[in-house]
């Protein structure tokens, strides 16, 4: 035994574990992943369901109070601002479209751009020429709509990482959530390995920024060692016994592949036409039971016959399911509000006019803030 | 035969028709902790890779003969399903991680195996507790310290209970204090779960004291024995086993311990010779660097390097040491003027690096990365050369002239990345030396080369010191350090803590001494008690 040399190691590790207490215990107490994601999908549907543009707002400023309360201080936590920016920039891109091409208008024009007249096939839409308040409007409306999707989206992202979702997949996706976890790493990765690239070229002088220079210089030492990395990774995973021979024979493997796939297919159809307005709803309804019931008995089937086992799998319990109902509540509310009020959901832009707030929708939303009361916050508390 | 143990019967592997392993045979025991010793390029890979079939299933080549593991047939298995017979760990433990944190990544291998949740839990507590990974159980892997890493590999390899641990230089990236950790973790297991290890190592220094026996592996031909014998007769060796050799002390001996047992004759011989504290030279000139409270923070509040002072001369041979993540590449990019600098001023001969655009800043100051393949692009080491040489404004045939005077026989039309790591060390040392920088700054140059490499390398910067250059390294190598530093600088937590001679500074430090002063105080190297032999007599 060689105990005096281990004094300083242990004397450093003492202090490197205290640094970061509160997230240690409060990982333990955060809710479950897919609760986080099944609440901010519902809540991204309550979007989804209105284009008032208080209600999605009221949805961005939900989302956001969640997030600063709830989430930890991991790396992605800080997911949210940029989804943020990206739903910014969503705005200002329609918005550009909009001026652009034209769409909906009306009669307040705000200004005019120089016009083309477009070909007779081209009827409908217009290059430059009056730009409208009205047709603003709308287009700021519908902006706003997919900017909040996108926040309730990057809501999920800080809440839960997408690697503690794929942990609570079922076993039959094993094979497939390994290859999302290994890509996920792999991403940051390769950012380090760009960084350090090129800080090796300053270091020749090389500023050249030719496209060729670039690929020679920059590109091909990343890929270098990225497919050096993929081999290692490679060799590691399989000496820790990744793909060892499982014993499912092929049919049965391919059978659930097939029904998994064609579940999941099913389900992607059946929420494109719940968010559409053209297919009548109880089709859309059966649409997504039917393939729900495909993918769940595919996943079922296959997951009995998986060798793999899990290491302490996340737990799905009363809060998780609060924070799901919570987020069910703010997609009651729209559809109340679609019953009762439907024109406040959908406001008119011609003629201009302020909005009205739908209040059966609006108190669905703000039931969805319940997250921040049920879940613990991960750091005390300070956004 | 023993059934527990790791048994080669006549292996022998070619790899496109170049013959690797010839006819190896052993046997070791089971429990046996054996060090794997050999120069570079001799196969040792090969050979621990063979152990769990990664040798040749990922890598092809033609293999005959008989491997047994616990009295297993290794043969014609996949590593995957020899995953609860062999542990396998790498260089860096990094690069094979598959989770991001550290309990998830020591369940993997048993994940894996289908092992019951509740027994999974008690096998990864158990692991946890060995390796003493209780305070970072719950931490993600990015957030450890180098020496924590690799313990958690060495972890997640065992939590399936393998009867065999190989293990690739797992310590060559490792300060000594962090090296240290991890074998005497090592060390442990051995005792307590029988696991027979196989381990190979360039630092021998490190690891030779642990090893109940060992294997040297050069031309392909393997001989296995007690560690001293072995390493009495192989080419790469510990300065212990020199100094015992050049003594002629029995055995020779290995730990530190046995030599001082064997040293009392040679200290009085020596100390009636001149000792070489004499011999060491004031610094020269006026200062070359110039540099006053440089401070390095990074995005989320790390302060890598906070106030450093540093001014240096040229001829000047400093090493710069620390643990890792003390602050050394960042204070040396921080002086090449290329990385990032928070505060603080640096002068090189007057002029700011920083100030200065990229082509001008290189013939300022020339940094070699801890990485020497990031500096080189071209598909053949001319094109490379010739690349330098127009990077650098100079006459063709500037570069291919500095590597042929650094270093013999590299092939031309040779890939960089085929080249051996002493070989790819000198060709980035040389594509740096074309902008015919005065200062010159390397980061981390000795990782992955034998002693000779280590020596060839010293020997190449007090050429380059000599001719006017002020080289600094960044090591953690201690035996390195006493072979090539006039002038050490301590670095920890990003300031220094010690500055002087080298001679003074690694004496007074126990983690920083070299092995000969650690038997013979006052002397650092096996070449300068011979050269101080050679005048006296060497017969005791």
């Amino acid at each position: 035994m060689h105990r005096p040399r281990r004094e300083p190691a242990a004397r450093m590790s003492t202090r490197t574990s205290t640094a970061r207490p509160t997230m240690q215990t409060a990982a333990r107490h955060t809710a479950h992943p897919v609760a986080w994601w099944a609440w901010a999908l519902l809540l991204a549907t309550a979007a989804g369901r209105t284009a008032n543009p208080w209600l999605l707002l009221l949805i961005v400023a939900v989302a956001g109070l969640v997030v600063t309360w709830c989430r930890g201080s991991e790396p992605w936590s800080g997911a949210y601002r940029v989804f943020l920016a990206i739903g910014l920039s969503a705005i200002a891109v329609r918005m550009a479209f909009y001026i652009v091409f034209g769409g909906s208008d009306g009669p307040t024009v705000l200004f005019t751009l120089p016009s083309v007249t477009l070909p007779e096939w081209a009827a409908g839409f217009r290059l430059g020429g009056n730009v409208t308040a009205e047709g603003a409007l709308a287009a700021l409306y519908d902006g706003l709509r997919l900017a909040t999707l996108l926040v309730c989206v990057g809501a999920a992202n800080a809440l839960a990482s997408p690697r503690r979702l794929l942990r609570s997949v079922p076993a039959a996706l094993y094979e497939v959530s390994v290859a999302v976890v290994v890509a996920l790493s792999v991403a940051p990765q390769l950012v380090a390995s760009v960084g350090r690239v090129r800080r090796a070229r300053a270091l020749r002088g090389n500023t050249s920024r030719s496209p060729a220079n670039l690929m020679r210089t920059i590109v091909s030492p990343v890929l270098h060692d990225a497919l050096d990395r993929s081999l290692a990774l490679a060799a590691a995973m399989a000496s820790r016994g990744y793909g060892r021979a499982t014993g499912i024979p092929a049919p049965a493997r391919r059978a659930t592949s097939a029904s998994l796939l064609i579940g999941l297919l099913g389900l992607c159809a059946g929420a494109y036409a719940l968010l559409g307005t053209t297919t009548p709803a109880p089709l859309a309804w059966t649409a997504v039971a039917v393939s729900a019931a495909v993918a769940v008995f595919g996943i079922a089937f296959a997951s009995k016959r998986v060798p793999h086992t899990r290491y302490r799998p996340d737990r799905f319990g009363a809060r998780d399911w609060a924070v799901v109902a919570s987020g069910a509540a703010a997609v009651a509310g729209t559809v109340l509000s679609g019953i009762y009020e439907p024109s406040a959901l959908w406001p008119a832009t011609n003629p201009l006019a302020m909005p009205d707030l739908p209040m059966w929708a609006a108190g669905g939303i703000l039931l969805a803030t319940a997250p921040a009361l049920l879940v613990p916050s991960a750091r005390g508390g300070t956004p | 035969m023993t059934p527990g143990g790791i048994a080669f019967d006549r292996v022998t592997f070619a790899y496109a028709g170049t013959p690797v392993l010839d006819d190896v045979s052993f046997d070791l025991p089971e429990g046996e902790f054996c060090l794997l010793v050999g120069p570079t390029g001799a196969g040792k890979s090969t050979l621990l890779k063979a152990v769990n079939g990664l040798v040749p299933n990922f890598t092809g080549g033609t293999m005959s003969g008989r491997i047994t593991v616990a009295g297993r047939d290794v043969r014609g298995s996949t590593p995957a399903d020899l995953a609860d017979l062999v542990g396998y760990v790498g260089q860096d433990p990094l690069a094979g991680f598959v989770t991001d944190e550290v309990e998830r990544e020591l369940a993997y291998t048993a994940e894996q195996l289908g092992v019951a949740p509740a027994a999974m839990r008690k096998r990864v507590t158990e692991i946890v507790d060995l390796l003493g990974l209780a305070d970072v159980r719950d931490r993600d892997l990015a957030a450890l310290s180098s020496g924590q890493r690799q313990r958690v590999a060495i972890g997640a390899a065992l939590v399936a209970g393998p009867s065999a641990l190989v293990l690739d230089e797992p310590t060559s990236a490792l300060d000594p204090t962090a090296a240290d950790e991890v074998l005497s973790t090592l060390h442990r297991l051995v005792h307590d779960l029988g696991v027979t290890v196989l381990l190979a190592e360039h630092r021998l220094e490190r690891v030779a004291q642990y090893a109940d026996s060992a294997l040297l592996l050069n031309g392909g031909k393997v001989t296995a024995g007690p560690v001293g014998a072995i390493l009495a007769a192989s080419p790469i060796a510990p300065p212990v086993v020199e100094l015992g050799r050049l003594a002629g002390w029995p055995g020779p001996p290995v730990t530190i311990r046995e030599a001082r047992r064997h040293a009392t004759a040679l200290r009085s011989t020596l100390t009636d010779l001149h000792t070489p504290t004499a011999t060491a030279e004031a610094p020269v000139g006026p200062p070359l660097l110039e540099a006053r409270a440089v401070t390095v923070d990074y995005p989320g509040g790390v302060r890598a390097v906070n106030g450093v002072d540093l001014v240096a001369a040229r001829c000047e041979r400093i090493a710069l040491m620390g643990r890792n993540g003390s602050g050394k590449s960042s204070l040396l990019w921080a002086l090449q003027g290329t990385g990032t600098r928070s505060g603080g001023t640096v002068t090189i001969g007057g002029d700011d690096p920083a100030a200065r655009k990229p082509a001008e800043r290189r013939t300022l100051a020339g940094l070699v990365p801890a990485e020497p393949a990031d500096l080189l692009y071209a598909e053949t080491v001319a094109a490379e050369c010739a690349g330098a040489d127009r990077d650098g404004r100079v006459p063709a045939g500037t570069c291919a002239k500095i590597l042929d005077d650094l270093v013999d026989g590299v092939d031309e039309t040779a890939h960089p990345r085929d080249l051996s790591e002493g070989q790819r060390l000198a060709l980035a040392l040389a594509v740096t030396l074309t902008a015919a920088p005065p200062l010159l700054l390397l980061d981390e140059p000795t990782r992955g080369l034998d002693y000779p490499g280590k020596a060839a390398l010293a020997t190449r910067l007090g050429r380059l010191a000599e001719a006017g250059h002020c080289v600094v390294v960044s090591t953690h190598d201690v035996e390195f350090c006493a072979e090539f530093a006039s002038r050490v600088v301590v670095l920890s937590d990003g300031e220094v803590v010690a500055d002087g001679p080298a001679r003074q500074i690694v004496a007074a430090s126990p983690m920083f001494a070299p092995q000969v002063e650690k038997v013979l105080p006052g002397w650092l190297t096996v070449a300068e008690v011979a050269a101080a032999l050679g005048t006296g007599d060497a017969d005791d």
